[in-house]
């Protein structure tokens, strides 16, 4: 059964377009792999399932767990189970730590955060940080801590993750990837992740790997041979070389 | 006019009196108050001290106090010239009352005192002179409210406030300003700060206004002095808000800090002014203005000035005027909230009372009144 799927998606940004025509899935309790280069729509491809009114869809559907979401506002995605950590989140004056998470757990007015709720932020080391602007002044690691603790303490049925990888101290990587993995096995929920340099894959059991290049979806395979194959000989070659074997 | 009488507890007032006040952050129980003054119109209906902290203030109408202090007449007018323009002249030829409010020598007052001025009688005008002092060692924070009666529309608020810092004290005043789209409003204020002394001053204005102008100063006169003035304001309704804040450092490492955070809506204005001079070695000072407009029919004008003549100073500021950022709202909504409750999120946080240094209980307070005005946005 599939969570997650994309039929002919064509997106612009600007007025240019970036996605030309993507179709994959991504099954129940699956976690799949975004590989491509700088520029490819790794991100467009994203903020499009997330429904960031940024990024126009001019064809195609997006379905999600049965249902055709392609017109719904992105609170309405997020209520329908899909989570997003984003790559570089803004810092917002004023609003702490403490509002984002109420707002991530659907909270009412005065309502506090539930005592499992704050042990989920101790684990992720940011107890201190709870009172503090979101973002403002928060190192590379701590900004990735707080986007995988706001995302997992939404609950969904699909995180999104933009490169949870980049510009994170070893440490906090491997907190972040556990998490992620635990919370995939604990509640059977899906990922999609996109990676450059692969290091998430070392704590998240990745099943499925994509190579996005020039707006399409060019190979679906291991993520662990991908991987392989594009440092060997870079995501270009590693597509034809592919194809050429197809055809062989 | 109606004149009042003195009252032995806020909760004797009329209903819609008290409703007023407590918009204008006063607390009518009182127990949670060092001590309060009230005047409706010209009437001192009230000041008094909670018996706990008897002995270590006072507060009184300033029109009482002059009579029983005679050295008192040192500290009016002192710091505000009454020849600087048509109000403070007025100010000083119609003396209406006001309040005098001092905090003993070395007395920590841990409970915040409380003041309100309401303006109950249809087009009046309201002239107060008020003189703070806080004597050497003290610490104690202020809260004071202006506000009108709700049945009343217009009126003009005149207020002069001097403030005396001496010695190693620390006074927070915050100021809450509940006015009408017909109401005039003209303070001047200003403060001296002596050696080691710490004067915060903060200033909300959140409900419309025809027209408020103010520039209150301050001037650190003692070495390793400070002050700082945040000003938060939330002008709608064709209100026009010109409001600056001024600190002049004189004494030797003293430091400035002004802070000010604007939302504009609706037909209205906001000027910003700010002003920091340093006159002395080793003197510090930062500005930062930031504004926000909700639509394109408002106005913000951020008009900061550093002067400095001295080499070895260090004056700073930053300014910022735009509409709330597009990546802000996409960033909550992706964390569920509707666009609508995206902004008014942002709205409220930019309005973020943490920075006014107050404690948790005072800064739960304001925000809750922060939030009941902000919530029809």
């Amino acid at each position: 059964m599939e969570i997650l799927r994309v039929e002919n998606l064509h997106v612009e940004v600007e007025g240019k377009e970036i996605l030309k025509g993507i179709d994959f899935g991504i099954s129940k309790n699956e976690v799949c792999v975004l590989f491509g280069p700088n520029g490819a729509g790794k991100t467009t491809l994203l903020m499009s399932i997330l429904g960031s009114p940024n990024y126009k869809i001019t064809d195609g559907r997006i379905i999600f767990n049965g249902m055709d979401i392609t017109n719904l506002e992105m609170n309405e995605r997020a209520s329908l189970g899909i989570g997003v950590a984003f790559q570089n989140p803004p810092e917002i004056i004023g609003v702490k730590l403490r509002d984002i998470l109420r707002i991530c757990t659907r909270k009412r007015v005065n309502e506090e955060l539930t005592e499992n709720e704050l042990k989920l932020v101790e684990k992720f080391k940011l107890t201190r940080f709870l009172d503090r602007d979101i973002n403002v002044g928060f190192s590379g690691g701590e900004k990735k801590r707080v986007e995988i603790l706001q995302l997992l303490s939404m609950r969904p049925k699909l995180l999104l993750l933009d490169e949870p990888d980049s510009g994170v101290d070893v440490e906090s990587l491997r907190l972040i990837g556990n998490e992620i993995q635990r919370y995939i096995n604990e509640t059977g929920g899906s990922a999609l992740i996109i990676t450059h340099h692969g290091e998430i894959l070392e704590h998240v059991d990745a099943k499925t790997g994509f190579i996005l290049l020039d707006g399409r979806i060019s190979r679906r395979g291991n993520p662990g041979v991908i991987f392989h194959d594009i440092l060997k000989s870079g995501y270009r070659e590693c597509v034809k070389c592919l194809i050429r074997g197809a055809k062989k | 006019m109606k004149k009042w009488k003195r009252v032995d507890s806020l909760t004797e007032l009329p209903h819609k009196i008290l409703e007023s006040a407590m918009k204008a952050g006063i607390d009518v129980d009182a127990r949670n108050r060092s001590g309060s003054y009230m005047m409706i119109d010209h009437s001192a209906v009230i000041a008094k001290v909670n018996e706990y902290f008897k002995g270590k203030l006072e507060i009184m109408d300033t029109c009482d106090a002059l009579m029983k202090y005679k050295w008192l007449r040192n500290y009016v007018w002192k710091l505000v010239d009454k020849e600087e323009d048509e109000y403070t002249k007025k100010a000083d030829e119609n003396l209406g009352g006001g309040y005098f409010l001092r905090i003993m020598k070395n007395a920590k007052i841990d409970l915040p005192l409380q003041s309100c001025l309401i303006m109950a009688s249809e087009n009046m005008e309201q002239n107060v002179h008020n003189i703070i002092i806080a004597e050497e060692g003290s610490n104690a924070r202020i809260i004071t409210g202006c506000t009108l009666h709700p049945d009343v529309r217009s009126g003009q608020h005149i207020g002069i406030s001097e403030f005396f810092i001496k010695r190693n004290a620390t006074l927070n005043f915050t100021m809450i300003h509940n006015w009408s789209e017909e109401t005039k409003v003209r303070p001047r204020s200003a403060a001296v700060i002596e050696e080691n002394g710490k004067f915060i001053s903060n200033y909300i204005a959140l409900k419309p206004v025809r027209d408020i102008q103010m520039y209150p100063s301050a001037i650190c006169k003692g070495r390793d002095s400070m002050a700082r003035f945040n000003t938060i304001l939330y002008s709608h309704r064709g209100s026009l808000m010109d409001i600056g804040s001024k600190i002049e450092l004189l004494g030797k490492n003293s430091k400035g800090e002004i802070v000010s955070r604007a939302i504009a809506t609706d037909n209205s204005r906001i000027i910003a002014r700010g002003m920091l001079i340093g006159n002395n070695s080793g003197v510090r000072g930062h500005l930062e203005c930031r504004g926000i407009l909700l639509d394109d029919s408002a106005e913000i004008r951020a008009i900061p000035e550093l002067i400095g003549n001295r080499r070895d100073i260090d004056l700073s500021h930053e300014a910022a005027i735009g509409k709330i950022a597009e990546g802000e709202i996409i960033y909550l909504m992706s964390r569920g909230l509707s666009r609508d409750e995206a902004t008014s999120v942002i709205v409220r946080g930019f309005l973020d009372v943490d920075i006014l240094g107050l404690p948790k209980e005072l800064n739960n307070e304001i925000r809750r009144l922060i939030e009941k005005t902000t919530t029809n946005l």
